[in-house]
């Protein structure tokens, strides 16, 4: 111990030996991007052209990028590159995992796998080794010049677009040559459905994992300043990109079908929110008013299977399927929105369990004859507005639109309702009371809010709008059976909001998506894709407790002992 | 002329009888002192006026009507309260707790939200306005924007009796409101409840700091196992020896005869 200046200079003559680790691993990432990876034809992505970085290679140079931020020291460097390491490594594993497996055995896989695996490890190791600063990336605000506004604009607009495609890629990518909505029990699944799977699995993981690179760097809290700063523009941003989307499918259906599905889903969830997000009631049955709404609007719809044989105009359906479904609330929350907690749940989901029974055996022989039992209310016809029929396929501005985009369309703009609903009933009078009375009962009461009035109005409201959804899902799916309404799909719409982020709009639209996805493209596990679902959730309950994109409130909620410190050094 | 007038009030648990016949009468404007040892059943007299519990017998009047039987149709009448243990909504800031406060006083239902017609910001731009005053009024002005929960305890205390003046009482009760306060605290308390008082609104409250309670009220109740045992001046409160015995417990004869001496 002579002097400290000894080993600051030998730093600035010779790079710390982790940059040295970390840019070798990079630059081995790159190059085997470039090589091929497998082995064999067949293999989605091209996977054994040379020179090209197709397929699965993509993500993996995609994650090496970061390594770019070793040439100038940033704040939060270190921490983002390790980050980008762990997902990396995780893309290269499942990666090499899915090329020998669908080609039979390692001895299958290209030249590129190599250098990609010790790359990798490289990365890892190195990453691990990087000197750690104590400073944490904190989000920049552009300065107030005049051309802020324009740049701010482009970037907020831009974001919503972004995360669009990208989800559209997601949704496009093909996962299997099984039907969505076929039962689990099947045959052998051929190469080309496990390559798939692999293929979409990299895609979601690349995208967490950039997520997290950018967070580390500082740059989701950069941009959630700025759509802060325009929240008009990120939601009309997004919501013209989402309407655009059909124009791209070239008159293709499928993805549209599943969108429009994730559409009503998230509906649902939203509505589910207010219940559960805001007035802290935990509600497990709601699948059934979702129910109540979709045989509501699967009867008047002038099926041949249905006993009304009458036919409504849809507009008026959707308002009275959500009336008849929000009544159905008021019924079961008049009596039961005494219970607190767990009672609640217990009593929602036994209202859940009756209606799935009861509608199995309204089928004249139990019961009245009224719903088809088990077959349920199908061949729901095609909505027509006017002259306008929505199973027509169409075109606009000389582009063909199959006719599931009118499905998504309509879809879209409940999703619209729904989500301004629930946006401005949470910042408003009801919003602050259902919160306080999730907050302390007691003092709600106390305050003078009629605590009762404002549970049972949140739990018709969630049910209303459930309703609506569900005559919506009726005409889309084209049927309204009891196993669509079993309990597992409540559950599953919880799950969507608490891993999504209780109280949020975006934390319900992500969690409905990637709850809804995750199963259609997970279907190779087979029956172990819920085993990894609730491994799933279970990590982001324990990594991430107040949800994906967390509302203001929970996000203080959880994390505000981490930050109080500083604030109370401030002050 | 008297804000509240409670005949009678007897609350019973089983065979525990916590508030026995209770007879109280608040007039306008006054600071009234509710005091007694631990158990006397101040509290639950308290829960019986704020319609947390319901009383056995007795009648509640609030301005010559009869106090309706809910918690909330009771602020609405204009009868406000804070809690022993605070119970505030701890995961609001402390201006939306306030603004809770004004339900009782707002309209806007489900449809004025979703529509969000003028007459809708305009409420919600009073309620705001009055919630940024009452923060002022207790000292709270400058920590609106703070979760209810990471205010230090004297301010916790401040911001419920601000939520509950935002309820626009005539009569707030207060529940032991320097319960856990150093002495800076205390004396602040008291000029905020000598604020509260010259806005016109009545005050009763329970307290066992008893410097307090003699230096701020205009009369004192003293209650013991459930019965009031008196009502005066603070200073024929403090020289009677009844309450002393209350609160001490009487001297035996032999110790007594030991003082003469």
């Amino acid at each position: 111990m002579t002097s400290q200046t000894i080993p600051e200079a030998r730093v600035r003559s010779a790079p710390d030996l982790g940059v040295l680790l970390t840019g070798a691993g990079a630059l081995l990432l790159v190059g085997s991007a470039l090589l091929p990876w497998a082995g064999y034809a067949g293999f989605p992505g091209k996977m054994t052209l040379s020179g090209y970085p197709g397929g699965a290679r993509l993500y993996v140079l995609l994650l090496a990028l970061p390594a770019l931020a070793l040439l100038r020291p940033l704040p939060g460097r270190a921490a983002a590159l390790r980050a980008a390491a762990n997902v990396e490594l995780a893309v290269v594993a499942l990666t090499v995992y899915f090329v020998a497996y669908a080609g039979g055995g390692f001895v299958n896989v290209g030249g590129g796998v190599y250098p990609a695996m010790i790359g990798a490890i490289l990365y890892l190791v190195g990453s691990r080794r990087l000197p750690t600063s104590e400073a944490v990336a904190e989000g920049v605000a552009l300065p107030d010049a005049s051309w802020r506004f324009p740049v701010e604009s482009l970037v907020v607009a831009g974001t919503a677009g972004l995360a669009l495609w990208l989800f559209v890629i997601g949704l496009g990518m093909p996962s299997s040559s099984i039907a969505s909505g076929s039962d689990l029990t099947l045959g052998p699944l051929s190469i080309n459905d496990v390559a798939n799977s692999g293929q979409f699995l990299a895609y979601v993981i690349t995208i967490a994992g950039v997520a997290l690179v950018a967070g580390r760097l500082g740059l989701l809290k950069s941009l959630t300043i700025m759509t802060g700063r325009h929240p008009k523009l990120f939601v009309a941003a997004g919501f013209i990109a989402a309407a655009a989307f059909p124009f791209t499918q070239n008159g293709s259906g499928e993805s549209l079908s599943i969108a429009a599905r994730i559409g009503v889903f998230a509906a649902a969830a939203v509505g589910l929110n207010i219940v559960v997000g805001l007035a802290g009631l935990l509600d497990l049955g709601y699948i059934a008013f979702f129910g109540v709404g979709a045989y509501f609007g699967a009867l008047v719809s002038g099926s041949v299977t249905s006993v009304t044989g009458v036919h409504l105009p849809f507009a008026l359906t959707i308002v009275l399927g959500g009336l008849v479904s929000g009544i159905f609330g008021l019924l079961l929350g008049a009596p039961t929105l005494r219970l607190r907690g767990d009672y609640l749940a217990i009593v929602t989901l036994g209202f859940g369990e009756i209606f799935r029974i009861t509608v199995n055996n309204l089928d004249g022989s139990a019961g009245p004859s009224l719903t088809n039992g088990p077959n349920g209310v199908s061949n729901i016809p095609d909505l027509a507005l006017g002259s306008f029929n929505f199973g027509a396929n169409h075109t606009l501005f000389g582009i063909d639109l199959s006719f599931q985009s009118n499905y998504y369309w309509l879809e879209l703009l409940l999703l619209a309702f729904v989500m301004t609903s629930f946006l401005r009933l949470s910042e408003s009078r009801i919003g602050r009371a259902w919160v306080a009375i999730r907050e302390d009962e007691l003092a709600a009461a106390a305050t003078g809010i009629n605590t009762t009035r404002l549970k049972l109005l949140a739990f018709a409201l969630g049910a209303t709008l459930a309703g609506a959804a569900g005559t919506v899902n009726a005409h889309v799916v084209k049927v309204a059976a009891p196993d669509s309404f079993t309990f597992i799909e409540s559950a599953t719409l919880l799950a969507a909001i608490i891993l999504g982020g209780m109280g949020t709009v975006p934390g319900a639209l992500l969690g409905a998506t990637v709850l809804y996805l995750l199963p259609e493209k997970l279907r190779f596990l087979h029956d172990l894709r819920l085993l990894v679902f609730g491994i799933a959730l279970v990590l982001i309950m324990r990594f991430r407790p107040e949800g994906l994109v967390a509302s203001k409130r929970r996000a203080r909620e959880f994390h505000d002992h981490e930050t109080d410190p500083a604030a109370e050094a401030v002050a | 002329m008297s804000v509240l007038e409670a005949r009678a009030v007897t609350k019973r648990f089983g065979g525990l009888t916590a508030v026995k016949d209770v007879d109280l009468v608040v007039n306008e404007g006054e600071i009234l002192g509710l005091i007694g040892p631990n158990g006397a059943g101040k509290t639950t007299f308290f829960n019986c006026l704020t319609g947390m519990e319901t009383p056995t017998a007795g009648d509640v009047t609030y301005k010559g009507a009869p106090l309706p039987k809910r918690p909330d149709l009771i602020t609405k009448a204009g009868v406000a309260r804070t809690f022993q243990n605070i119970r505030l909504f701890n995961n609001m800031t402390a201006l939306e707790n306030v603004i809770v406060g004004r339900h009782t006083r707002t309209k806007a239902g489900v449809f004025a939200a979703v529509g969000r017609g003028p007459r809708y910001h305009r409420e919600e731009r009073e309620s705001e306005q009055t919630a940024r005053d009452l923060l002022t009024f207790v000292g709270l002005g400058r920590v609106g924007d703070e979760l209810a929960k990471s205010l230090p305890y004297g301010d916790q205390r401040r911001l419920e009796i601000a939520r509950a003046l935002a309820t626009d009482p005539g009569l707030l009760l207060l529940d032991e409101p320097t319960a856990g306060m150093n002495p800076n605290e205390t004396a602040a308390a008291i000029d905020l409840v000598k604020g509260v008082q010259a806005r016109g609104i009545a005050v009763v409250l329970i307290e066992h700091d008893m410097r307090f309670v003699f230096g701020l009220c205009d009369r004192v109740a003293v209650l013991v196992q459930g019965q009031k045992l008196l009502e005066g001046s603070p200073s024929e409160v403090q020289s009677d020896d009844r309450v002393i015995a209350a609160y001490l417990g009487k001297p035996t004869e032999a110790e007594t005869a030991g003082d003469k001496q």
